[in-house]
């Protein structure tokens, strides 16, 4: 839990994420137009997006069939039936004058998730609702000085809206909680994740409470904040700034703010002057969605398998720390990619070259996982060769550096380079004889009792051999010379 | 169930619901608009006498489950049909008076 | 005029089909009649050139043998539906300029099927009203005039929504009309056009393109001369639409075979909540004339009850205007419509809409949105639904002891234009017949039965169950050849 330490006291947040998150498919929710990202204005719109008087909606199976994938993926209850409805008001980017939403019968029920916070433990949060309903266009507002500009690609996308419940506590709970949805999702395939395009966008409800205290205050909604570093900024302002106005004597009005990405402030919106009043009501051109309880389970059957059991599997199977394996899990692609180097090598040795050398790597070069350089085969492949003793953890290092360079296999890097190690006992044994016979009064002084020379041996050794020298052999040989 | 007795219908009303329904009633119409809106409200308001304990409301006709379409794309792309009808366009966008947030 | 638009849908295709004259000379002679019939202000838009076009393809595909249905018949579209390339207004400023780029599945079944299309029939503005007065277009007007000098003095209203349609069918300026029905829409303006108006099942025909009214309660319907015609019509219009979500999958009968057969056995229900006080005496009169001559045709008249009768106007004046305030919202300007600059963005939506809808338009935006607005949606719109519900029970009730329900259609003949105006509530009373079908989604249909004391038609109400057009068709004929109605109004080309 994160404390606030502010002029009168401690203080507490209780924080809800409401994220909506867009379906992966082909066409729209409730028309044949193509969801593709980045087309022309206006040109991925049907009639139905645009409503044209007598324009019908007609719902796409695969949203439903992501809905329900996605409810099972938050351990939710599915409604085996639900009810569009309408939300009306006003907006250009809302062509009908209403979005067709779920609000009283939703498709998915109560469930929850289970976060990972940085300390290592996790945290369960309830997830109240998951329903499906229709993006709105765009209205871009900075193109002329007078005017606003639509356009509707985006118009009828489908959406799920994933409510949680008021349970979490601070920043890293809500990034954690962001992180773990997204990794579900992108299991499942219901949505790629990809904050940047606006794939997933969430609206923080925040309210402050002095530490202790049972009854919540009053909150806001930031809306729309479309990354986890953003939303960790909002939460940290938006708690700032609430605990200063109550600790100032002034009250919290319930409102919704903006996170304005430049200036780093949530702003209350300006339009919303009047109360909201949304005339939800059902929407006479759908009927009730139905669903068929074998065909859920079909459904429920077929899922992948999840972080978290893949989490427990990766620990079980390749004797993973829980630390690694939340990392690798985190993200589909990276837990692949590992189980891939993986394959018939040592786990724990695979993980790390993943986790530490990859990851470092790739961070550096700011790539996903996806467009690695060093494929997951290669890799797999210089870990072989660390483990039958071909190189030493050290020199892979020099063939990893080489291979991010190169895109070069390692074995061919090894032998290129002539790093194999050297395993020939005769060559190490004469090595040895002439750096004792170099420092014969070192060697002197090690007897003596100096044990700490013993490294410095090994080292003259590595220096003279190339760093090819195997470790363990030249330890056991080197100990026997010197006793 | 019976009908709460509200407030009858007045100009306040008529302007907060024009408002909801973007449509303008001037000063001058909304006392006309409120008897209007009165009378029919009187009329429906005959609904009071009917008994609906337990009854289960309908949104339609026909019981029938949603029919769920194939994900397929065989629609959109033809801006020119979406533009053509428009009051107000510019490179292929719909144009409105600016929104201010 | 020539004869040959005294001749029905069925009587034209025999004669188109014997050739004893084409289609061309047929759509000739209705161009002439739709121009002749202007004083009427039925048409808000006229396509004579398509219609001449159209018929000269139509008498191509009949000599290639490849005629369809309805190969050749000229009519007139209820200006709700929405013709590609041809200018849609719902008789409403807000449409004036709007050309869709699309075509109704109805019309487009219709033109399938070979129909000629002269033009759009006005209707009242989103098909909102029973008179026709509120099309931003002018009323239309009721070829009937009435035999006595009161009646004779004013001119009357067709009835409405579908006005345009039943004004051109009755004066024969069309073959027939496509119409919409919400509360009473193609049925009204029949019983007051000595026409014959029938809406079907809920879901039978695609509400694909169809201008939206109430989206629960809107069926595309017929206005026709005769029986056997609508049966034909809609035959041709219903079917499944995978693009409207509450159209229905099944298969589409023969009406017409429907059409003539004895109705023999057949149980006619008496709704007895359907005798209300303060309708003349001529509209029970010719209520029990109707009854007397479905039971000479054998049919058994049983008694039944309808108990929620008196809630049916209450309930469609919720929901109605409910789902239409949602439906009206996408006129805001932006896309299409009726722009009228502003101050900001919503003054602009306010303006716009402001000047784009009629009176009566509004006053339905406004109910709608108060009655769906937070504090009041349960006492009215959750209220409506479950009387909904008690009157689709009432029905299936009384359907355990009959096969089809008779009852008039208007509450009266019709009215002057300019009456029923200065209460609102006045005019909402002449759907009081008509709109519990729309409710509970069952066909109906209305025969034109007789004529009043005043000179002025009369028409009776056939309603059956959900799906069963067939029963509908087969009593509205007996009904038809019994009631032998012929008489014309002195306004006909
Ligand atoms: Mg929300
Ligand atoms: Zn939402």
């Amino acid at each position: 839990m994160t404390i606030i330490k502010g002029r009168t006291g401690e203080w507490e947040m209780v924080i809800g994420l409401e994220v909506h998150a867009q379906i992966t498919s082909h066409s729209k929710l409730f028309s044949g137009a193509s969801t593709t990202f980045g087309a022309d204005p206006n040109h991925q719109v049907s009639l139905v997006d645009a409503a044209f008087p007598g324009m019908l909606p007609v719902i796409n199976k695969q949203c439903v069939v992501q809905a329900v994938k996605t409810g099972f993926g938050l351990n939710a209850h599915i409604n085996l039936e639900s009810v569009f409805d309408r939300k009306n008001y006003f907006y250009p980017d809302l062509p009908a004058g209403y979005q067709i939403s779920q609000y009283q019968k939703p498709i998915v029920g109560k469930g929850y998730l289970d976060i990972d916070l940085p300390d290592g433990t996790s945290k369960r949060i309830g997830i109240t609702r998951l329903h499906l309903e229709q993006d709105a266009g765009k209205s871009l507002h900075d193109q002329s000085p007078k005017d606003t500009y639509v356009d509707l690609n985006r118009a009828g996308v489908a959406l799920m809206e994933i409510v949680s419940e008021p349970e979490m506590t601070g920043p890293e709970e809500a990034a954690a909680y962001v992180k773990k949805l997204r990794a579900i999702l992108q299991y499942i395939g219901s949505c790629d994740g990809n904050m940047e395009e606006g794939s997933m966008r969430a609206d923080v409800n925040l309210s402050v409470r002095r530490k202790g205290e049972k009854k919540l205050g009053t909150r806001c909604e930031i809306k729309n904040v479309n990354s986890i570093r953003f939303i960790m900024a909002a939460i940290e302002y938006e708690a700032q700034r609430q605990i200063e106005i109550v600790e100032a004597g002034g009250t919290i009005a319930q409102e919704t703010r903006l996170w304005d990405t430049t200036k780093h402030e949530t702003r209350a919106l300006r339009s919303k002057e009047e109360a909201h009043d949304y005339r939800y009501f059902p929407d006479p051109d759908l009927l009730p969605l139905r669903l068929d309880a074998a065909w859920v389970e079909d459904l429920r059957r077929a899922l992948p398998e999840l972080p978290d059991a893949k989490k427990e599997r990766l620990m079980q199977q390749y004797g993973l720390k829980a630390y690694d394996a939340t990392t690798l899990v985190a993200d589909q692609a990276a837990a692949d990619f590992f189980e891939a180097v993986a394959k018939g090598r040592d786990g724990k040795l695979a993980a790390n070259w993943v986790t530490v050398e990859l990851f470092g790597a790739l961070n550096k070069l700011g790539r996903e996982i996806s467009h690695s350089p060093i494929s997951a085969t290669q890799l797999s492949e210089l870990v072989g060769l660390i483990e039958d003793n071909t190189i030493s953890g050290r020199i892979a290092k020099d063939v990893f550096e080489v291979m991010l360079e190169t895109g070069q296999n390692p074995a061919a890097i090894v032998q290129e380079k002539g790093w194999q190690q050297m395993t020939d006992m005769g060559a190490i044994d004469a090595a040895i004889d002439a750096i004792l016979a170099q420092h014969a009064d070192k060697v002197a002084e090690y007897k003596s009792g100096k044990d700490k020379l013993f490294g410095f041996f090994v080292g003259q050794v590595m220096k003279a051999t190339g760093g090819k020298a195997n470790p363990a052999a030249l330890n056991d040989l080197l100990k026997k010379k010197l006793s | 169930m019976g009908f709460v007795q509200y407030a009858p219908m007045d100009t306040e009303t008529v302007a907060r619901v024009a408002r909801l329904a973007r449509l303008a009633v001037s000063p001058d119409q909304q006392k006309a608009v409120a008897g209007e809106l009165g009378q029919i409200l009187a009329f429906v308001e005959q609904l009071n006498s009917v008994d609906v304990t337990g009854i289960k409301p309908v949104a339609g006709v026909h019981d029938d489950a949603l029919r769920q379409r194939d994900d397929v794309v065989n629609d959109g792309n033809c801006a020119a049909d979406i533009l053509q009808n428009a009051p107000q366009t510019m490179a292929d966008f719909f144009v409105v008076p600016k929104v201010v947030e | 005029m020539s004869t040959l638009t005294d001749l029905n849908m069925q009587q034209l295709l025999v004669g188109l089909q014997k050739k004893d004259f084409s289609a061309l000379e047929v759509a000739k002679t209705y161009n002439a009649a739709v121009e002749k019939a202007a004083p009427l202000n039925a048409f808000i838009t006229t396509t004579p050139e398509q219609a001449l076009k159209q018929a000269a393809e139509s008498d191509a595909r009949r000599a290639a043998g490849k005629a369809g249905a309805l190969e050749g018949v000229p009519l007139g579209i209820k200006d709700m539906f929405c013709t590609k390339g041809v200018r849609t207004t719902a008789s409403s400023k807000m449409l004036e300029n709007f050309v869709p780029t699309y075509e109704s599945t109805v019309t487009q079944k219709l033109f399938d099927a070979g129909i000629v299309s002269l033009g759009k029939l006005s209707c009242d503005e989103f098909a909102m009203g029973a008179s026709n007065i509120t099309s931003a277009y002018g009323p239309v007007i009721n070829p009937w005039t009435g035999a006595d000098p009161v009646h004779a003095a004013r001119q009357l209203v067709p009835g409405g929504s579908s006005g345009g349609s039943s004004a051109a069918v009755a004066a024969h300026a069309v073959v027939a009309a496509t119409g919409t029905d919400t509360g009473g829409s193609c049925r009204q303006p029949a019983a007051l056009t000595g026409t014959v108006g029938m809406k079907p099942t809920y879901g039978r025909c695609s509400r694909w393109g169809i201008v939206a009214f109430a989206s629960s309660l809107d069926q595309a319907g017929t206005l026709t001369r005769t029986v056997w015609d609508s049966a034909k019509m809609l035959e041709v219009m219903a079917g499944f639409d995978d693009k409207d979500s509450t159209s229905a999958d099944r298969p589409v009968p023969s009406f017409t075979g429907a059409c003539g057969q004895s109705v023999k056995g057949l149980r006619v229900g008496i709704p007895r909540e359907y005798r209300l006080d303060g309708i003349p005496d001529y509209v029970n009169k010719a209520w029990d004339d109707g009854i007397a001559m479905l039971k000479n045709a054998g049919a058994e008249i049983v008694d039944i009850s309808l108990p929620n009768t008196a809630a049916a106007l209450p309930v469609y004046y919720i929901i109605a205007p409910a789902e239409a305030s949602s439906n009206l919202a996408r006129y805001d300007g932006v896309r299409f419509g009726l722009r009228v600059p502003g101050k900001n963005l919503i003054d602009t939506y306010e303006q716009s809409r402001g000047a784009g809808f009629g009176p009566e338009v509004r006053r339905r935006i406004l109910i709608g949105t108060y009655v769906l607005s937070a504090g009041y949606y349960d006492a009215y719109y959750l209220k409506a639904q479950q009387v909904r519900a008690k009157l689709m029970a009432d029905f299936k009730a009384a359907y355990e002891k009959c096969d089809v329900i008779l009852a008039p259609t208007a509450p009266d003949t019709a009215f002057g234009i300019g009456e029923k105006t200065a209460d609102p509530v006045q005019m909402y009373l002449e759907d009081v017949f008509t709109v519990t079908a729309n409710l509970v989604g069952i066909p109906a249909m209305s025969v034109p039965v007789g004529l009043a004391p005043n000179g002025l038609p009369l028409g009776l109400q056939i309603m059956a169950r959900n799906w069963e057009e067939e029963t509908m068709f087969r009593a509205a004929s007996a009904l038809e050849s019994a009631a032998g109605f012929s008489a014309k109004p002195p306004f006909r080309v």
